[in-house]
């Protein structure tokens, strides 16, 4: 079992990116928190660092801005002294209407899922590559695997993100880095509250699976299982089928 | 840097506004905002490959290219680390996350006087290269290390010895002169008559001063490719010190290796090696072992088996029992076959022991992976400096308490040392002992606590440690063998020489932390 010392989550402020945080805290693993929201970000930072003082960075960041990425990666390595895990969280869900299209939600949610990740987890890649050791966790969804009505957009976020992780799993397996694909059901997170889910899991709990499966070093992992079971069928219904479908 | 600091840092807080975004990073001020080239990236590792650490290595081939080194670390807001062979065991030569300037390329020899010995090199430039050029014109250096693979600077960084400490001192006492680049781009030039405080400091001073680059150091006549090499055992540590004390005064190079496995009565049994140099005319035959040929370490053992596999032959003796049972056989073997015999070895094979097996550090390695843990090993080594008065219990109280705490060295080598005059020197008067312990996860924080207790016997006998060697001296240790005069006396000048502290390894941060945080609020002032 891998002993994490140093860990790096982007979205960290909230819902499962602050569980794990807390988690890995508690097992004394340095946890940098990279966050938008600032007074969130400092609430979490400052309670974990009141248990154990020294153990939270926060770095306030919105993940759209890309440019900043590499060298803000940078800094929090140089911060950190070194790195063993890396968590990327962000992520948005814009509500819409079943008929409505809003660009500037598309966008946004394109920017913050894969973009986003894209711009931190390519850093990450590098780096673990020239040290053949090392983590990527990425937080995909199960909404990835078909092209539902409900959210276009967020769909192909997920979707774009799961195929980006699989190719780099593919890179990097060579060189001893494991690449871990999270595709959560629904989690009761800020990013659910409002609407109705089936299945819902409370934050926590999805955080222990994350951990579980990151340690594992497992590739795609659905959180919780009985998901790869129920995407199994989905996948694997006709797209005749599909299209008539409500859901 | 506490959480508190960090707070205060934005890079884009507006979630609306990702356009804004340049102008914030800039906001970071001293901390590293500037990404630098992943391709420079690279793991660098302590000689017994237990510390390590990423860092953006650079290698320079020029006194500007060193500059612009110094000048990038300073834009970005990380420390530099000087490197040069990387034989430090520990993390002397490690800077995790930093930049690690790598002086290897630096090799180039300016300057050769084959009438008085007299070389003046580049700081990359190798012991083996050195000694290569030089011994055709019977010329060796005066002091070599166990491996020929250390650079001159790196030498002089850490004012390495040899197996002749007690006869002619450090390599620091046959360096001339040399010219120091600090980290504002000044070149200081320094020898005993010109800026002598420094000299006495930079050599020595594990690299925190300045970056040598250009080194000029006497060279030491030989008559011989050969020395006359005569062993012989010694059946316990009092026995041992006694045959040192009546040897030295006439021996030129002077060694023994520790069996830590025997017990009672044998405790510190050792076999003594001693060396002479050949006077002119002794070796008939002189125009022939001056050549390099000679002095090459054969590459096969016995004639068959290729050097580059031997590692893997001693992996299975690479454990408690196996090293207990070479111990005793190399013990015994050599106490019957060796007394009285006195015979002749090439100056390459009778100093540089560390080069015989390519890569034999490779069985700590791999040897915890046999036992099928995930881990690789490696291994540190202890050593500490004795005065001569207190040697013998001391050095047998640490034997035994290695032995109670069920941490066994794997080798020991013991050597007779004399004091220099350099600020931060290792020497005493007096004995050194090398402990080898293999690393791993299991034995890492037993180990750790051993050395802690041993750091107490040390201290209390008025023993010395030395960095090059070093993996877990703690500050308080290092206070007290140095002393805060001497230490106040190496971080004013290391004010005076690098005032943004950019000069820094981990193994700085771990022992001097405290006093290199003190100077940056200083220098900013």
């Amino acid at each position: 079992m891998a002993t994490w010392q140093r860990a790096l989550i982007v979205g960290g402020s909230s819902g499962m990116g602050e569980e794990i945080a807390r988690e890995l805290a508690r097992r004394n693993c340095k946890v940098a928190l990279v966050s938008w929201c600032k007074e969130e970000l400092m609430a979490v930072a400052d309670s974990l660092n009141a248990v154990t003082p020294g153990i939270a960075f926060p770095y306030v960041h919105d993940v759209r801005s890309f440019e900043c990425a590499p060298s803000l990666f940078q800094q929090i390595t140089h911060d950190l002294g070194g790195l063993d895990v890396v968590f990327y969280m962000a992520g948005v869900m814009p509500r819409l209407q079943p008929d409505e299209y809003d660009f500037d939600q598309d966008k946004k949610t394109i920017e913050v899922n894969t973009l986003g990740a894209i711009a931190w987890l390519n850093e990450a890649a590098q780096r673990f590559q020239r040290a053949r050791e090392g983590t990527i966790v990425g937080i995909s969804s199960v909404a990835g695997d078909r092209g539902r009505r409900g959210m276009p957009a967020y769909a192909a976020s997920k979707a774009a993100l799961t195929c980006y992780l699989e190719a780099l799993r593919n890179r990097l397996s060579q060189h001893g880095v494991s690449v871990v694909t999270i595709k959560p059901g629904p989690v009761d997170t800020p990013l659910t509250r409002g609407s109705k889910q089936p299945l819902i899991i409370p934050a926590s709990k999805a955080a222990t699976l994350i951990l579980k499966a990151a340690r594992r070093r497992g590739k795609t992992v659905y959180v919780p299982g009985i998901w790869r079971y129920i995407m199994f069928i989905v996948r694997n219904i006709p797209s005749a089928i599909f299209t008539r479908m409500k859901f | 840097m506490s959480p508190d600091d960090l707070s205060k840092i934005e890079i884009n807080s507006g979630a609306n506004a990702p356009e804004t975004v340049p102008e914030a990073v800039s906001a970071i001020g001293s901390r590293p905002a500037v990404a630098l080239p992943w391709d420079h990236l690279e793991r660098t590792e302590g000689f017994g490959m237990t510390q390590s650490g990423l860092s953006f290595v650079y290698r320079p081939s020029t006194v500007e290219g060193i500059r612009e080194v110094f000048e990038l670390a300073r834009r970005t807001g990380r420390f530099v680390a000087l490197r040069g062979g990387g034989r430090s065991y520990g993390d002397a030569a490690v800077a995790g996350e930093n930049i690690c300037l790598d002086l290897t390329r630096m090799n180039r020899i300016l300057e050769w006087d084959p009438v008085r010995g007299i070389a003046m090199v580049e700081p990359g430039v190798t012991i083996g290269q050195l000694w290569q050029y030089t011994i055709g014109d019977g010329w060796w250096p005066p002091v070599v290390t166990g491996t020929m693979f250390i650079t001159i600077g790196g030498g002089a960084g850490m004012n390495v010895h040899g197996k002749n400490n007690f006869a002619v001192g450090p390599i620091g006492d046959h360096i001339l002169n040399f010219d120091l680049l600090l980290p504002n781009g000044e070149i200081r030039h320094c020898s005993r008559v010109e800026n002598s405080d420094l000299f006495f400091a930079a050599i020595g001073g594990f690299g925190m001063l300045g970056c040598f680059v250009r080194i000029t150091l006497q060279m030491k006549r030989i008559y011989s490719g050969m020395v006359a090499v005569e062993g012989y055992p010694a059946r316990n540590m009092a026995e041992l010190i006694e045959q040192f004390e009546r040897q030295y005064p006439t021996a030129d190079y002077l060694v023994a290796w520790i069996d830590c496995f025997a017990r009672g009565k044998s405790l510190g049994r050792a076999l003594v090696h001693e060396a002479h140099y050949l006077h002119a005319g002794d070796d008939p035959n002189t125009a022939q072992t001056l050549r390099v040929e000679y002095q090459t370490l054969p590459d096969t053992m016995m004639g068959v088996i290729p050097k580059s596999i031997m590692w893997m032959f001693m992996l299975p003796f690479a454990c408690p029992l196996g090293m207990r049972l070479t111990n005793w056989a190399k013990f015994h073997l050599s106490a019957r076959l060796e007394p009285g015999k006195i015979h002749r070895q090439s100056h390459g094979a009778f100093n540089f022991l560390l080069d015989y097996v390519p890569n034999w550090k490779l069985a700590y390695k791999y040897a915890p992976k046999l036992k099928l843990m995930r881990e690789p090993g490696g291994f540190i080594q202890y050593q500490s400096f004795i005065p001569a008065a207190t040697a013998c219990e001391c050095l047998e109280a640490e034997i035994r308490l290695c032995q109670q705490r069920g941490l066994v060295p794997w080798l020991a080598v013991f050597k007779r040392h004399r004091k220099d005059a350099f600020l931060m020197t290792h020497a005493v008067d007096g004995y050194s002992m090398a402990l080898d312990f293999p690393v791993s996860a299991r034995n890492r924080k037993r180990l750790w606590e051993l050395a802690a207790e041993l750091n107490r016997i040390v201290l209390e006998a008025g023993g010395r440690f030395y960095f090059a060697k070093d993996s877990t001296l703690e500050p308080e240790s290092a206070e007290t063998y140095l002393g805060a005069e001497t230490l106040d006396k190496f971080f004013a000048l290391k004010r005076e020489c690098d005032p943004e502290s950019l000069l820094q390894t981990d193994l700085a941060n771990r022992i001097f932390g405290d006093r290199l945080r003190d100077e940056r609020p200083a220098a900013q002032q």
